[in-house]
């Protein structure tokens, strides 16, 4: 707990709730009736209000991606060490909103929110939403905080492919795309990951087809082994070497199944801590979230024709180690930008700490960021052209 | 784009600069800081990308306003279709990448026109150099024959008989030292009297 703020955070931060009463009609054809957005909030609104930033967030994000709820908090949120005053978000600056998606469960309507038609929570019946669903209704949050043009939308991960779908669906509504550790769409290996996650969480006996709530039971197990697996996933090899290497714990007395080498203590207690605060039914709807996602689906599965409807200026970020989302995929999307003559920088960022990196205050990748949302400064339209 | 972002051009930059067509799509291989690009966005309205390999230089170029894309010249520029930019620039960068001849014919693949800068090392100061024993480094500021990233030295002989070999045309050949048009020297002995060389060249079409 920090005894004080630190003089770089954002502070005290208290999530806002929109509610929205226009039917949504999603990707898959079902409607949601009403729903709920969470966001917060850093920074303040410009006059003209065109020093806006939309942060997008991954898959286990949610809308606290800076500042501390209470004193009591023991991390800052999600992206803390890139929002802030003088930081590469620079909320002196700008106005920065991060929303928690559709089908989250960390306040947004999802899985966890009680069925109007029925009363009783959705779980398993909540309609499986889309990168395109989630765009659409960040949209409509846009449109409830009268920002009619993003000064850019910004995301890491599942995050950067929001920031692209934005750029594809709304090209006059942002004016910079930041697309970090993203991809074009997920590899067959990707996709085999996330069917691997949800096959622990499915068929776990707490499942109960997704009716956990009703048995008071919830699927700890499945939902820890997928996180387990995804941990893996995110860090490179080399990161897991050099932060555990074969080392065991003290207490450790062999030729067993219980717990001997620390990297198997580490991946149980990230799987425990994540039971703690996520949702299967959540998790299962993300990891399909991601294995849709393909904007060029649209436009006859070419992306160059999908990315030439943008109008945004596209920074490209992607890391050295990262095997989930590889920089030669990163560069999947530069090609296509380029090849459709759409201004975007490309950065390579050299990281040892795989996916993961796109979370962490690494030197180069910050000041990338920092240098561009400069340019992105140096776009916002003079006072009296409001776009 | 602030004033203080603007850096000085190299002496080559400036001649390059003059040669650049009003509002063309540029392409500058081994961009640097960008400051060649931002400097022909200023004054000559082009737009295009830098490609630079180094990280802390591909920062610069973003605070520099120039769209750069990280690049490895040594991996080609398979990136581009062909004929996408009016001039593909290689300045001061042929000698530093691993296959020069592919990168030359991927320059007029990929550009209209490409402009090439390089020192001759077929100079006659370099020759005395190599005479008193040393391999000469080109310059105070490039380190050492050990240390620094010159791999692929070559002169101005060595150089059109490559374009030649491979179907380049030269276009136009001058130097940076010098009258318009080149001293005597360079017009009669360019492989002994220029210095800093720079060259236009395209595809010959047959």
């Amino acid at each position: 707990m920090p005894e004080t703020l630190p003089k770089d955070s954002v502070g005290l931060v208290a999530a806002q709730t929109a509610h929205f009463d226009r039917p949504l009609t999603l990707d898959c054809g079902r409607t949601l009736e009403h729903y709920d957005l969470v966001y917060e909030t850093y920074g303040t609104l410009n006059a003209e209000h065109s020093n806006a930033i939309l942060v997008c967030h991954a898959l286990s994000g949610d809308h606290h991606a800076a500042g501390f709820h209470s004193l009591d908090d023991r991390k800052p949120g999600w992206w803390d060490n890139a929002i802030g005053p003088g930081k590469p978000l620079d909320t002196d600056r700008f106005f920065i909103v991060c929303p928690n998606n559709l089908g989250g469960c960390a306040g947004s309507t999802g899985p966890g929110s009680i069925d109007p038609a029925t009363g009783q929570p959705f779980g398993p019946d909540f309609p499986i939403v889309t990168v395109k669903d989630w765009v659409e209704s960040q949209a409509r949050l846009a449109d409830r905080l009268e920002i009619t043009q993003w000064a850019a939308v910004i995301g890491g991960s599942l995050g950067g492919m929001q920031a692209m779908q934005w750029a594809i669906d709304f090209p006059s509504r942002l004016r910079h795309a930041l697309v970090i550790a993203a991809a074009p769409k997920l590899s067959t290996q990707n996709i085999a990951f996330n069917e691997v996650a949800r096959q622990a969480i499915r068929s776990d006996s707490d499942f109960y087809e997704g009716r956990y709530f009703e048995h008071d039971a919830i699927p700890a197990r499945g939902l820890a082994l997928a996180r387990m697996l995804g941990h893996i996933t995110y860090l490179s090899d080399d990161v897991l070497n050099a932060k555990f290497g074969r080392e065991r714990r003290s207490d450790s007395k062999g030729f067993g199944y219980e717990v001997e080498f620390q990297i198997e203590s580490y991946l149980r207690y990230q799987g425990q801590a994540f039971v703690s605060r996520f949702d299967a039914n959540s998790y299962l709807l993300m990891t399909k979230t991601l294995d849709y996602f393909d904007p060029a689906q649209e436009y006859g599965d070419d992306l160059t024709a999908a990315l030439r409807q943008t109008l945004a200026e596209f920074l490209v970020v992607s890391f050295s180690s990262d095997w989930r989302f590889a920089p030669s995929r990163s560069r999947e999307i530069v090609r296509s930008l380029i090849e459709c003559d759409r201004p975007v920088s490309y950065a390579e960022i050299e990281s040892e700490q795989g996916h993961d990196s796109f979370l962490l205050p690494i030197r180069q990748y910050h000041r990338v960021l920092g240098n561009y949302m400069r340019r992105v400064e140096a776009s916002i339209p003079a006072p009296g052209n409001r776009p | 784009m602030s004033a203080d972002n603007q850096t000085a051009l190299r002496l080559d930059q400036t001649f390059i600069a003059s040669m650049i067509p009003e509002g063309a799509r540029v392409l500058d291989l081994g961009c640097g800081d960008g400051a060649l690009l931002a400097a022909l966005m200023r004054t000559r309205n082009v737009t295009g990308y830098g490609l630079e390999i180094d990280t802390d230089k591909v920062i610069a170029c973003v605070g520099a306003g120039v769209n750069v894309i990280q690049t490895d010249l040594d991996d080609g520029l398979q990136t581009f279709d062909d004929h996408s930019f009016d001039v593909v620039i290689l300045s001061q960068t042929l000698q530093a990448v691993k296959f020069p001849d592919r990168l030359l014919s991927e320059m007029v693949r990929v550009g209209g026109e490409g402009i090439v800068t390089f020192n001759n090392y077929g100079h006659w100061r370099y020759r005395l150099q190599m005479l008193t024993g040393h391999v000469p480094v080109g310059g105070p500021r490039m380190g050492h024959w050990f240390d620094n990233s010159n791999i692929h030295m070559c002169t101005v002989a060595d150089f059109e008989a490559l374009c030649a070999d491979r179907g380049i045309e030269v276009l136009q050949r001058s130097t940076l030292d010098g009258a318009p048009g080149g001293s005597l020297g360079t017009r009669y002995l360019p492989n002994l009297f220029t210095e800093g060389a720079v060259y236009r060249i395209r595809r010959r079409h047959s």
